[in-house]
Formats: structure tokens, C-alpha cells, sequence
């Protein structure tokens, strides 16, 4: 077996790296970081996080900071979302495009007030969304990339508000938030920001701090929570329980090559705000209707797939490609994203997947595979 | 068909630890069995009744998790090539290939890991050997590591 892939390239590391590896997280490369992909295994931490709770280092995402008069209309030409809706404590998800209409990254836009703003965009992508959005903001507004001055710890699940109020009265009063709105909180002692937000399916917070007072929130969350069953939780559950709830990973379902309607990600695409970047090419696209989707499907015979495989027709030709695949652990099925054409794209239809010259049945299926009660 | 002689002097099965998992806590996944032998792809290798059993190490269990498909892609009567593979092991996160350690003509398949392959996490050294071959080349069985070898091969793929 082959169980190695290694890399040269200096990696960097989070303010989390020293908890890593005392909870002996097996650390990989992810996007330039050395990152826990799991403590004590994928799938029991995506029960966890299903059942009870689970804690999250995804301080390698990128922020970046807005501010000025302008501030507001350099982000929203930026984005396909309108920001012109939010109110200040307000966040919310969209695309970022370029003129093509394709994606450059998704990402989460915050309105601290007026004329600040926050965006955190996907690690991988950093440095060409710090150029893309530095350049916008030239001449018009302050640019900040806050990236190495914030820790982004994401504590979720069911249990994760009972175990935010375990943190203080502040971390009590996070339940009243309303989803997608945010609020400066100290938990457990530790100055933060803490947003309705995660990429689990779950309840829960996402919460910004200080790289120094990390460590201490890291470790308070999982003492505190240690009685309702938190667990520390690496990408690799991360990427199972966000494929369950159906939420796009960049760099395997959206990337520069996709575009927000064929991805199925139309409705953060907000026509009537104004012009932005992509919007004449989206136009078209939308004119013009999208030649594939991305779908959900379920293996229905016995096979994973995986990013990159092949899907084909009954007749085995290929007709679109795999974008994201692995088990679901709490779903029970092997599940997956890819790019079918249109035609093929309703609920039954099935297909095959090139499980690597294995041609293994395949059905679409209704998204999100799971939805929480 | 040549076949590989017994072992001279059948010792007591040892398992032998990695230090550093020792302190570390993570005993299971060091362990190393002396009654058979082993590849550098993390494949074991165990000879018996004239076929050699072959299946994967705990080391490579750990590093895969918990493993979710077994693919064996070879039939009984099928000839097998040392190093080249025999089939795919899936976990949530990861496909691996696995490798034949030696060459030779295939017995046996083992059926049970079709529907559980939570066997390879459960007893990987036992319940789930994967394909039992009659070998063809003794040399190639001789040729792999025996368990302190392994043992030390670990050593360094860890640090």
C-alpha cells in the first residue's frame, strides 16, 4: 500500500500547531499548511460533530479587511452576493468571479459597520484574492490582509452552543444570534469575534481571535465541552461533513473553470444589485442556460468515488467528471459532487463512475444528502 | 513451482514495538508480527501450507483509517507479479494500490472483505489477509524484510 505523499516546500503553521501535536492529530500539507487531517480518525470525528461537537483549526483561511467611504461598493463589485442588503453584525456567502463569470473563490463577506469590511477567503486561495481585491481597493478604500494577525477556530454541532455558554455569559448569549450574523464575544476569558457560521451542516460558531490567545480558547473550548463529547475535529471530517450537507469545496467543485449557475451556486448570484465583476458573462451563461450541473449522487454499485474520476453514460462515454467523493458517514451511502450534462442531470438518472478503470453504478440524488432535524 | 522452506525454528510470535509509539501512545499501530515477512509498501507476507498469505501491516491501517472498500482485482488462477498490484484499498479519505510481495499464482481471495472491510482495521494481521498465493520464485519471499528490519524501516519512515 501506498500510504505517503510528501512535500519539500516549507509549510506554514497555524497558532494551533503546538495543540496539534499534543492531541496527536496526523498533520498533512493543505494549501501550503501543515493541518491536523484527523486526531483520532475521520469518521469518529464526524459523529462527534453530528452528535455532540467538534472543534476546528481553520486559521489558515485568509481575512482580509475593507474600510473606508468606499469600502462597501469595492466589495459588492467584487462579489456576485449583494452586501448592499446586510446590516452591520451581517455576513453572508458568495462567489467572487472574474469576467469570464468564472470563480475565483467563495467566500464569507462581513459588514462590520458601514464602512468596514471583513472577507475570509479559502487558504488555497489567499494570495491571489489579497492581490485581486488590494487592486480593487487601490484609490478607493483601506486594504488589510489580517490573515497572520487571526486565529478562525470553528466549534461545531449540535452541543456547540450549549458548550459556547459553558464559555461565559457572552458565549450564552451567542445562541440568541440569528444565523449568518456575528458579534464580538469574550469566551472563556479570550477577546473574539464569534459568527453563526460553518461548513458542517451543524449548528455552531466560527470564531475569530488574537494567533496568541488561541491556544488558551483552543484548549478551554475542549475542557469545557469535554463532558457534552466534544472532539477535536481535522479537514478530513471537515470534507465529509461538509460533502453530506452539500457545500462547495473550492479547488475540486467550483474553481476558474466553473462557473455560480452551472455549480449550482445561482442563487448567490444577485442580478439586480448593480454591476460587478462576471456580471455580462453570467448574463450570458444564464441567457444561454448552463450545458451541465453539478449534481449529487450515490454509488449504487460498490465503489467510492473521487475527485477526478470520470462519469459516464450507460454506453461508458464519458460524459462529466467527478468533483468530490467519500463515504458519508452518517448518510451510510458513498456519495458525491460532479459535472454531468444538463440532460442527465435529473434525480434517478443514472450513470457510471471510472473508479479508476472499475465502472461502478451510479444514481442522481436529491442535495443536500444530509439536512440536521 | 518452488517453494520457499519452512522457517528452521518456529518462535513464539513477538510483537515488537517502535520506541517512540510507546511514549506516544500509539502502540497498536507498531506492531510487527515475527512469524512472517514484510514489503516497504507496508504488504505482509506469510507463508504457510505452501501458499503465502498476504495482507496489510498496522502501520498502514493507521496511517489509512478507517478503511471502507477492499478492492481485490485479481481471480484465482491468475498469475501475480512481485511489486505490481493486485487490487485497492479505500478509506474515507484516501485509495491505495496494494502491492504483491512476491509473484506467483493466485489460491484464494478472501470473499469476507467484500461486505467487511472493517475487518482490516479489526485484525489485519489475521481475518483480513487478502489473497493467499502459491508462489513461484522462493528468492522473492526470502528477499523481503523480516520484522526487525520492518521494524526499524518504520523507524525511519516516521521520523
Amino acid at each position: 500500500v501506498s500510504t505517503h505523499a510528501t512535500s519539500s516546500t516549507p509549510l506554514h503553521r497555524t497558532p494551533l500547531y503546538d495543540e496539534h501535536v499534543r492531541l496527536g492529530g496526523r498533520l498533512v500539507p493543505f494549501a501550503g499548511w501543515e493541518m491536523p487531517v484527523q486526531y483520532k480518525g475521520v469518521t469518529e470525528e464526524h459523529r462527534a460533530v453530528r452528535t455532540a461537537a467538534g472543534l476546528f483549526d481553520v486559521s489558515h483561511m485568509g481575512e482580509m479587511i475593507l474600510a473606508g467611504e468606499y469600502a462597501a461598493q469595492v466589495v459588492n463589485y467584487l462579489i456576485t452576493n449583494d452586501a448592499g442588503k446586510l446590516v452591520d453584525g451581517q455576513a453572508l456567502y458568495t462567489c467572487a468571479c472574474n469576467e469570464a463569470g468564472m470563480i475565483l473563490d467563495d467566500l464569507i463577506v462581513y459588514r462590520i459597520e458601514a464602512k468596514r469590511w471583513l472577507i475570509v477567503c479559502n487558504a488555497s486561495n489567499r494570495d491571489k484574492m489579497v492581490a485581486h481585491f488590494r487592486a480593487a481597493a487601490d484609490n478607493h478604500c483601506s486594504f488589510e490582509d489580517a490573515s497572520d494577525q487571526t486565529a478562525l477556530i470553528a466549534l461545531q454541532g449540535p452541543k456547540a452552543m450549549a458548550i459556547a455558554a459553558l464559555a461565559g455569559p457572552e458565549g450564552a448569549a451567542l445562541a440568541e444570534l440569528a444565523n449568518f450574523h456575528f458579534r464580538d464575544a469574550a469566551l472563556a476569558g479570550v477577546p473574539c469575534t464569534a459568527a453563526r457560521t460553518g461548513y458542517t451542516g451543524e449548528d455552531g460558531v466560527e470564531i475569530f481571535c488574537s494567533p496568541s490567545d488561541a491556544p488558551r480558547l483552543w484548549r478551554s473550548l475542549l475542557d469545557l465541552g469535554a463532558p457534552l463529547g466534544i472532539e477535536p475535529a481535522g479537514l478530513g471530517a471537515r470534507d465529509t461533513l461538509r460533502l453530506e450537507a452539500r457545500l462547495s469545496l473550492y479547488g475540486n467543485d467550483i474553481d476558474e473553470t466553473t462557473n455560480p449557475i452551472e455549480a449550482g451556486l445561482g442563487w448567490v448570484v444577485k442580478m439586480n444589485k448593480g454591476d460587478f465583476v462576471g456580471r455580462e458573462a453570467i448574463e450570458r451563461i444564464k441567457q444561454a442556460g448552463p450545458v451541465r450541473k453539478l449534481v449529487g449522487f450515490e454509488m449504487t454499485g460498490r465503489g467510492i468515488a473521487r475527485h477526478g474520476y470520470p462519469l459516464l453514460d450507460k454506453q461508458g462515454v464519458k460524459v462529466g467528471v467527478c468533483t468530490s467523493g467519500s463515504p458519508g458517514p452518517t448518510v451510510g451511502k458513498n456519495i458525491g459532487l460532479g459535472y454531468l450534462p444538463v440532460s442527465m442531470s435529473e434525480l434517478g438518472t443514472q450513470f457510471l463512475v471510472d473508479c479508476r478503470g472499475r465502472t461502478v453504478e451510479a444514481a442522481v440524488v436529491k442535495v443536500p444528502f444530509y439536512k440536521r432535524a | 513451482v518452488t517453494q520457499p522452506p519452512e522457517p528452521s525454528t518456529r518462535r513464539p510470535q513477538i510483537v515488537e514495538k517502535h520506541e517512540e509509539a510507546k511514549k506516544e501512545d500509539h502502540m497498536a499501530s507498531e506492531e510487527v508480527l515475527a512469524d512472517r515477512r514484510y514489503t516497504k509498501d507496508h504488504e505482509w507476507a506469510k507463508f504457510d501450507n505452501g501458499e503465502v498469505l498476504v495482507g496489510i501491516t498496522a502501520y498502514a491501517v493507521d496511517q489509512l483509517g478507517d478503511i471502507t472498500l477492499v478492492n481485490i482485482d485479481v481471480k484465482p488462477g491468475e498469475t501475480l507479479t512481485a511489486g505490481k498490484a493486485f487490487g485497492t484499498i479505500e478509506s474515507v479519505k484516501t485509495l491505495s494500490d496494494l502491492f504483491a510481495p512476491v509473484s506467483g499464482k493466485v489460491a484464494r481471495v478472501n470473499a469476507a472483505l467484500e461486505n467487511s472491510p472493517e475487518l482490516v482495521n479489526d485484525d489485519c494481521y489475521g481475518k483480513a489477509w487478502m489473497i493467499a498465493v502459491v508462489p513461484s520464485d522462493a528468492a522473492e519471499l526470502e528477499a523481503l524484510l523480516e520484522a526487525g528490519a520492518y521494524t526499524d524501516f518504520l523507524k525511519t519512515a516516521t521520523h
